[in-house]
């Protein structure tokens, strides 16, 4: 089992969420966060005091997937996130090693 | 119907002769109420307090960091209500309870003398009292913008209550009270140089005595909900009519033309600053726009009384410019951390509003007419410029030994723990905000 995490531009969650549910997974968990790669920053101005904002808000999505779906989970995601524009984010897998459906205590595979 | 007419006015007239007997002394000989007087500086009142709580205090909230958005809205509430009970008990008094060269006197402490129908010209002296009142109250809130962010509650208090009673209440009388600057003819219709000048020069003083905000000028320490900000701007427009034309004490064509130059005058100087940044830095903001209105309603203050719309019009253009660049170039190049532009907006605009009355209130430039024993608009200026200089020089000597006193007996500053966690946690124990 694999956590696919994605970290996005806010607006493109929508886009993300449904694509996911096309492809047919089911849960998706999304945290507000704030980031920068190599895309610069913002000025922001308040009486006439100028400010260098690096820390953009950005999205963050969480998928746990069976190993089988990870290449095309990994695509379908990157296709709705990407504007093509700096700042698009990325995209980082990690090994799930155990998953619990809270309600009926299912383990593993039951668990996705 | 004629028995009707006997019993609705039989008794009002035995009413009204058990009245005259009851009248207090302090009633002047021909004062008669106005009930239109009366009904406009009723509203008038009410319309000042607005513009404090909530007016200021939510303009001011939202500049501040949301850690401290409480405690500038607690200190705005309990300045009302100090000031509230100061000046009943003997602010007033101090203020206008006679006619001392230097202060009013304690006669009407404890407003003693001042019952149901006492008259002060043509409207009861309980809503002349209250009406002052609701200045004495937005003068020290108005300081509350150069020292947000790091004073100690209980000196705010304490502060504020000598504050009050030494250096606001003696320059109200000698500029409204029949103290002694009343013999050099200077205008100030609504509180130019008493409010403004006084609480900007207060709080220039108070930021440079208390010192920078840990971490400015570098750390970023935007408002943090200009929403809050530009919705207490209007508020302020709103209740600066009753501030401007409450200050006629009469609902009457003076009342009207000052409605009409406050309007004029904060629109002029909000396009001014939004223009001025435009210009310097590529966009017009909101807090810009909220902010160079305000600057044009502290401006037109003193003049209200006596100039007309185009000389409104370009007192409002000058302090939107003047006040923008007073906030932001002055204030970065001098250095002092004025957390709220107290001096950049109240300071400089009431300056500016103050000298420039002196050259609008001339007929010649669409005014009602110089003071009396001025025959031109240098020699009114001149007037002016003293009044501007008394009130710089005594209020800031005056703020800066209670500072003193204060820093002696409480100490003025919150430790640098409290100020990092935040005046809302730390001095009040709440969050603002408890966003789920």
């Amino acid at each position: 089992m694999k956590l696919v995490s994605a970290i996005i531009k806010p607006y493109k969650l929508d886009d993300v969420r449904e694509s996911l549910s096309e492809i047919g997974v089911q849960g998706v968990t999304s945290t507000e966060v704030k980031g920068f790669g190599r895309q610069k920053g913002h000025t922001e101005l308040y009486r006439g005091a100028e400010y260098v904002v690096d820390f953009l808000p950005k999205v963050k999505v969480e998928v746990a997937i069976q190993e089988s779906m990870l290449d095309q989970v990994l695509e379908t995601i990157a296709n709705a996130a990407r504007t093509g524009k700096i700042g698009d984010g990325k995209i980082f897998v990690q090994s799930l090693e155990q998953v619990i459906r809270i309600r009926t205590g299912e383990t593993g595979a039951d668990a996705i | 119907m004629r028995n009707i007419l006997q019993r609705l006015f039989l008794p009002k007239s035995m009413l009204g002769m058990a009245l005259l007997g009851l009248m207090p002394m302090s009633a002047m000989a021909g004062d008669t109420l106005s009930s239109g007087d009366t009904a406009w500086m009723l509203t008038a009142t009410a319309l000042v307090l607005f513009m404090t709580i909530p007016g200021l205090s939510l303009f001011y909230a939202g500049m501040v960091r949301s850690k401290n958005v409480l405690s500038v809205m607690m200190q705005c509430f309990a300045i009302t209500c100090l000031m509230s009970v100061i000046w009943a008990v003997y602010g007033y008094s101090l203020a206008f309870g006679g006619d001392g060269a230097m202060t009013g006197g304690f006669a009407k402490a404890f407003l003693a003398g001042i019952g149901v129908d006492t008259l002060s010209g043509s409207i009861p002296e309980t809503v002349f009292m209250t009406f002052q009142m609701t200045f004495a109250i937005i003068t020290p809130a108005l300081i509350v913008g150069a020292f947000a962010e790091r004073m100690k509650f209980s000196a705010m208090l304490l502060f504020m209550g000598i504050w009050v009673s030494i250096v606001y209440a003696p320059i109200c009388h000698w500029v409204w009270g029949g103290g002694w600057l009343g013999q050099f003819g200077i205008l100030d219709f609504a509180g130019g140089t008493v409010v403004h000048i006084n609480a900007g020069i207060a709080g220039l003083v108070t930021a440079l005595v208390l010192g920078r905000r840990k971490g400015y000028p570098e750390t970023m320490m935007a408002p943090h909900n200009v929403t809050l900000t530009v919705a207490g701007a209007g508020m302020l427009w709103v209740g600066w009519f009753g501030f401007n034309a409450g200050s006629e004490l009469a609902a009457d064509g003076t009342a009207g033309m000052a409605m009409a130059v406050t309007q004029v005058a904060t629109a002029a100087a909000a396009l001014g600053w939004m223009f001025a940044e435009w210009m310097r830095h590529g966009k017009p903001s909101a807090l810009g726009i909220a902010s160079g209105a305000v600057a044009g309603l502290v401006a037109i203050t003193p003049a209200s009384g006596s100039v007309g719309p185009m000389g409104a019009l370009a007192i409002g253009a000058v302090a939107g410019v003047g006040c923008f660049l007073g906030a932001t170039s002055l204030k970065r190049a001098l250095g002092y951390d004025d957390s709220l532009d107290a001096f950049g907006v109240h300071g400089i605009g009431g300056i500016i509003g103050a000298l420039l009355t002196g050259v609008f209130s001339a007929t010649t430039l669409g005014g009602s007419g110089l003071a009396d024993g001025h025959d031109t608009i240098m020699s009114q200026v001149i007037a002016q410029g003293i009044g501007v200089l008394v009130t710089v020089v005594y209020c800031a000597v005056a703020t800066f030994i209670i500072l003193k006193v204060v820093d002696a007996v409480v100490g003025l500053r919150v430790t640098e723990e409290e100020e990092g966690q935040g005046l809302d946690l730390s001095s009040h124990d709440e969050r603002g905000y408890i966003l789920q």
